[in-house]
């Protein structure tokens, strides 16, 4: 069994309101050496396959597919066994 | 006019554009369930406004692997056209019917309320009879809303006469272009953010759903 922990961001050319909105707030509490924030989202995933390389590839096809829309968004993901 | 609505889990604007088609433009409409198959040949497939799936992962995702696009793609292969509206337009765009995306509006709210359109690139035939400056009051009702593409995208849509409504005066979500709904390369596939089926009757409110309407059935 391997453990998929993927992260997807926003393009950096795509507008992201919802980090734009963190960092003013950031700025606003006095947090002022913050430059940038880009908010994405964090998905899990638990893989039944043979070995870590099947496995890479059943998420590179899961992100193709679905998880990611490659018209806005990139990923990373860290494969581990459990 | 024979039409098909489908309904996915958390549609929620099928039963409103079905009783439009059917009351006021007397078209011959079924509803179909996203599990099943289209199973007689329609002139116009419509996926409605809602929340498909919840709108979970991202709004319209999960939509276009449901069982019904299997017939949805046979339907458009065929040259029948396909109309997506608010939550539809997102799965057209997410099941790579139409390019580009649907991200969330700049301001980050949920915006319910009537804005104003024009027609989009020159030359589409869906709205050629449409003066291009007459003003459409129609309401929106989303959060994701702000249309994205890359600008090599947003110039072949609007050489190739694609864009179908853009947003006047005010630009609601932040759409790239201002634009409100656009054209697949051969017209036959339109999705668009704001509602036409909301703004059918001057009792409440608005009726320039109809001139969009219209043009869509008339196409």
């Amino acid at each position: 069994m391997y453990i998929a922990k993927i992260q997807v961001v926003l393009k950096e050319s795509v507008l992201d309101p919802q980090g734009s909105t963190v960092k003013k707030v950031l700025s606003e509490v006095g947090e002022k050496s913050v430059q940038d924030v880009r908010v994405g989202k964090y998905i899990e995933l638990k893989i039944d396959a043979p070995n870590e390389e099947t496995a890479k590839k059943d998420v590179e096809r899961l992100c193709d597919k679905i998880l990611v829309n490659h018209v806005i968004e990139t990923y990373t993901a860290n494969i581990q066994k459990i | 006019m024979k039409v098909a609505v489908i309904t996915f889990p958390g549609s929620n604007c099928d039963a409103d554009i079905y009783r439009v088609l059917r009351d006021q433009y007397h078209a011959e409409v079924d509803r179909i369930w996203h599990r099943d198959q289209l199973e007689k040949k329609y002139e116009l497939v419509i996926l409605p406004g809602g929340f498909s799936y919840g709108d979970y992962l991202r709004s319209g995702a999960m939509a276009g692997f449901s069982p019904v696009m299997t017939s949805v793609k046979e339907h458009v292969n065929k040259g029948g056209k396909l109309f997506g509206i608010c939550n539809g337009f997102q799965i057209l765009t997410e099941a790579e019917f139409l390019p580009g995306a649907l991200t969330r509006n700049k301001t980050l709210k949920y915006i319910c309320k009537t804005v104003t359109l024009k027609k989009g690139s020159a030359g589409n035939p869906v709205t050629s009879s449409l003066d291009p400056q007459k003003e459409l009051r129609i309401p929106i009702a989303h959060a994701d809303g702000c249309y994205f593409a890359t600008s090599d995208v947003l110039k072949q849509l609007d050489d190739e006469g694609r864009i179908l409504f853009r947003y006047h005066g005010e630009n609601p979500n932040g759409s790239l272009d201002a634009i409100a709904g656009i054209t697949s390369k051969d017209f036959k596939i339109t999705g668009m953010m704001p509602h036409p089926e909301r703004a059918m009757n001057s009792v409440i409110g608005e009726e320039d759903g109809k001139v969009v309407l219209d043009l869509i059935l008339g196409a």
